[in-house]
């Protein structure tokens, strides 16, 4: 399907799923979990861009997260604006922050580049538990605006916003998968220094990756104050964000823009269900054994099952 | 005006550190350095062994290090069954690396849940006539607790290094970190030699553990600060050499302790991982160079 | 006409070992160079250097009349300058045609002048692919291969970003004798059509059938450089490859 085509059916069917779930739905907690589950979408699919597409596997995932969440913090207390544009100016900072790391470990291949990704997030983390202006370590309570801008409670807004998000991430993973900058992230995915020798800019394309799967991981955690009313340093750049950013679309699959998706709503909505009904510790634990059980078994993930299956069929 | 005791102090301090973490990194120069084998779950073992430390410590008193090399046999098979797993999945069907990632990853964070829904995030400790008492040199302490693991760890490494050089299968492994061609024309399996490997990388971790535990209470997300501190270790000691990476450690905590000293604890994370940074950005080669 | 490629006194060294030291080289439109040098000569070296892959210490590279020394890998390809790697590296997850149409979008379509539709880079790749022999694999992955077809497919990639001079870095190694004729009359071909090409080989009977001039390698320094005939015979040549 061409990709206006898509852009138009794609968001008939995200309006659909608002429309269905705002108009049906009258259980406020179907919102609050959806918005997880919405934002794992996000999460899984802009790690997909760097990890799937570009073959870099960034494990500082809860560094972008937080930086957007915490961007929005200080637009808070600075002044009032309203969400959308904390998205925006978080997406910003996050992608700033993207392409900063992405500039500074050029050079970096496999698990260096991972652990690099992993101690930028915890530099960041170590300057933000010492930024008393956003409450350090302590952590800062922010409170959610009295009226939604539009009809319904404010966590259906926050639900709405996200689900919009949704569409942003998913119609951008997919333009660039069917574009030349898909195949260059592929190509470099598979060999980069064939890729460069291919007349491909590798450190350009590097660049725009790493800035792109960072600003819209930082848009995704934007709204996140609001939602949690209680924000901390340890919680926002908690490990299992990146844990689960890698297990979704390595679950879902890799190679495209459905895995992610599939792998983010099957994570997360188990997620969602094992934290009221078991522990949340046993939930991340259920996390880490599917990780490595799919890792093991069916390395391409469900779509690569699917795949496998269908290629068999035809022979 | 900066004590000079204190820094003194400081450095003396570091320099027992940096022993000790030599213990905690010698597994990844054997598994990364030498095999290429991206195990970044390797402080989750050092936990296990923290905590196995632990339970046996509190339950019949039995001094924690001694602990720690009975139960390295059984971290030496526990390893070579990982590495079984790992060679299924990955190096024989040669996957791309990020699977293998994913996993050590998962591998990782699984053994710190599992760990926390079994013993809780309370600190544990262990109890042994020497975590408290301090040799005194004039105004500088040695405190036993770090003393003796430093020594440990430092017998550790001499024994591996010895082992490596004379041995057949530890010469055999040396052989396998440089060219696995060479190798297979010799008639010996590659693959069961990093299998070996592999497990001796892993029964490490269980002396490494006992002797954190003895440094330090633990609690089971500790092991996150150590994958930063082990791969910066691991580079800037050029990734194979063992005096490197014991020069590397030693650096690592010297710096680690005098920002303690002087700018308090809450930076100390950051220290590793900006150092590892440093380096792979200045010099990937590491301090020594390969 | 001056040379299309230039190489003066270029040198790199790692660490302390010396790879090459003082290489002056000039390549001829049109011209059929053979490389040769026996293991560890530095002849792969070079062709980093050249290419872009490494950068070299002291010297200057000119192409086509410019200095590329400060330009990476992926500018040198677009301004005509093509390698094939020594082992075939393909894009693995790539079919044969995608494997292709990379160069042809990031090389040919990033040239100035016209720009290729979708439609005539998929038949650039076919034709590619037919020029090679590899057309009825079009659809296929690199795994489906044998060893020979991966040296042609990495032939024609390179071939692909519509080069001015190709270094085809030990394209034969390992092949059987047909399998070396298969790649040679595709490079002789190639030549025919107006492609430069340095070939650096091992195999003594291949360089020498298809080598208009002949530049020997030792322990990185140039030792010889004429017709093939009177550089073989040179002493020095003989010494390095049979010893003293």
């Amino acid at each position: 399907m061409g990709t206006v085509k898509f852009w138009v059916a794609s968001f008939l069917a995200a309006a659909a799923v608002l429309g269905l779930t705002r108009g049906l739905i009258a259980n406020e907690y179907f919102f609050f979990a959806g918005y997880v589950v919405l934002q794992y979408i996000v999460l899984a699919t802009a790690w997909n861009i760097l990890g799937g597409y570009t073959g870099y596997t960034n494990f500082g995932v809860g560094a972008f997260f937080a930086v957007g969440a915490y961007s929005s913090v200080v637009l808070h207390k600075l002044t009032s604006v309203p969400v959308p544009v904390m998205i925006l100016v978080g997406g910003l900072i996050s992608g700033i922050l993207g392409f900063g790391m992405g500039y500074l470990t050029l050079r970096l291949k496999g698990v260096f580049f991972a652990i690099a990704t992993l101690a930028l997030a915890i530099v960041a983390q170590t300057l933000i538990v010492n930024w008393d202006y956003v409450g350090g370590s302590r952590g800062i309570y922010v409170i959610r605006p009295q009226q939604a801008p539009l009809f319904g409670s404010y966590i259906q807004y926050l639900y709405s916003l996200m689900l919009i998000l949704v569409w942003v991430s998913v119609v951008i993973a997919r333009t660039i998968e069917r574009s030349r900058l898909g195949l260059g992230f592929n190509a470099i995915r598979d060999d980069e220094a064939a890729a460069e020798a291919g007349g491909v800019p590798t450190l350009r394309l590097k660049l725009i990756s790493t800035s792109l799967s960072g600003a819209l991981m930082g848009m995704s955690g934007a709204p996140l104050p609001y939602y949690v009313t209680y924000l901390d340093p340890a919680s926002s750049f908690n490990l299992s964000y990146a844990v689960n950013s890698v297990a979704m679309p390595l679950i879902g699959g890799m190679s495209s823009w459905p895995g992610p998706v599939i792998g983010a709503v099957l994570l997360g909505t188990i997620q969602q269900l094992a934290t009221v009904t078991i522990s949340s510790a046993l939930n991340l634990l259920i996390v880490g054994l599917l990780l490595i059980t799919f890792v093991i078994i069916a390395p391409n993930g469900i779509l690569g099952l699917i795949q496998a299956r269908r290629r068999a069929r035809l022979r | 005006m900066v004590s000079l005791d204190l820094a003194v102090n400081a450095i003396v301090a570091g320099l027992l550190l940096g022993g000790f973490y030599a213990a905690v990194t010698i597994g990844v120069t054997i598994s990364f350095g030498m095999l290429d084998i991206v195990n970044i779950a390797h402080p989750a073992f050092i936990m296990l062994g923290s905590f196995v430390a632990y339970i046996v410590n509190s339950n019949f008193g039995i001094d924690p290090i001694l602990i720690g090399v009975v139960m390295a046999p059984v971290f030496f098979l526990v390893g070579m069954a990982a590495y079984q797993i790992y060679f299924y999945a990955f190096e024989q069907r040669g996957e791309e690396s990020i699977q293998g990632l994913a996993f050590f990853f998962g591998l990782l964070f699984v053994g710190e849940v599992a760990l926390i829904l079994v013993f809780g995030v309370d600190y544990r400790f262990v109890e042994a006539p020497y975590i408290g008492p301090s040799l005194h040199f004039g105004f500088v302490d040695l405190p036993l607790r770090m003393l003796i693991p430093c020594l440990v760890s430092l017998l550790m490494l001499g024994v591996l290094q010895l082992f490596l050089g004379r041995t057949f299968i530890g010469r055999a492994i040396l052989a396998v970190s440089q060219d696995r061609l060479a190798l297979q024309l010799m008639a010996a399996n590659p693959s069961r030699v990093k299998r070996i490997a592999f497990g001796i990388s892993i029964a490490t971790a269980s002396i490494a553990g006992a002797l954190l535990i003895i440094i330090q209470p633990v609690e089971p997300s500790i092991g996150r600060d150590y994958i930063g501190r082990i791969f910066a270790i691991c580079v800037l000691g050029g990734m194979t050499s063992f005096p490197g990476m014991l020069a590397g450690a030693m650096l690592i905590g010297i710096v680690e302790s005098l920002t303690a000293t002087f700018y308090g604890p809450s930076w100390a994370p950051a220290i590793a991982f900006g150092f590892l940074l440093l380096t792979l950005a200045i010099r990937p080669a590491g301090i020594l160079g390969r | 006409m001056p040379p299309l490629l230039e190489v003066g006194g270029l040198g790199k060294r790692f660490g302390g070992f010396v790879a090459l030291e003082g290489i002056d080289l000039a390549v001829d439109s049109g011209e059929r160079l053979g490389l040769i040098g026996p293991n560890g000569s530095g002849k792969s070296t070079l062709v980093n250097c050249l290419c872009g892959a490494l950068h070299h210490d002291s010297g200057n590279i000119t192409f086509d009349g410019r200095a590329i020394d400060s330009l990476p890998a992926y500018q040198r390809t677009r301004l005509g300058l093509a390698r094939s790697f020594q082992l075939p590296k393909p894009f693995r997850s790539l079919n044969l045609i995608d494997n292709l149409r990379v160069p042809l979008l990031y090389t040919v379509n990033a040239r100035h002048g016209a720009r290729l539709s979708d439609g005539a880079i998929s038949e650039r790749c076919m034709a590619l692919l037919d020029d090679v022999g590899l057309a009825d694999k079009a659809t296929r992955l690199p795994r489906d291969l044998t060893q020979v077809e991966m040296r042609k497919l990495e032939l024609a990639r390179a071939v692909a970003s519509a080069p001015r001079l190709l270094f085809a870095d030990e394209t034969m190694a390992g092949l059987s004798p047909s399998e070396v004729e298969e790649i040679l009359l595709v490079l002789v071909r190639l030549n025919e059509q107006g492609l430069t090409i340095v070939l650096i080989e091992h195999i003594m009977r291949a360089v020498m059938s298809f080598s208009t001039r002949l530049v020997v390698l030792v322990a990185g320094q140039k030792i010889a450089d004429g017709a093939p005939q009177e550089a073989i015979r040179n002493p020095e040549v003989e010494r390095a490859y049979l010893g003293e």
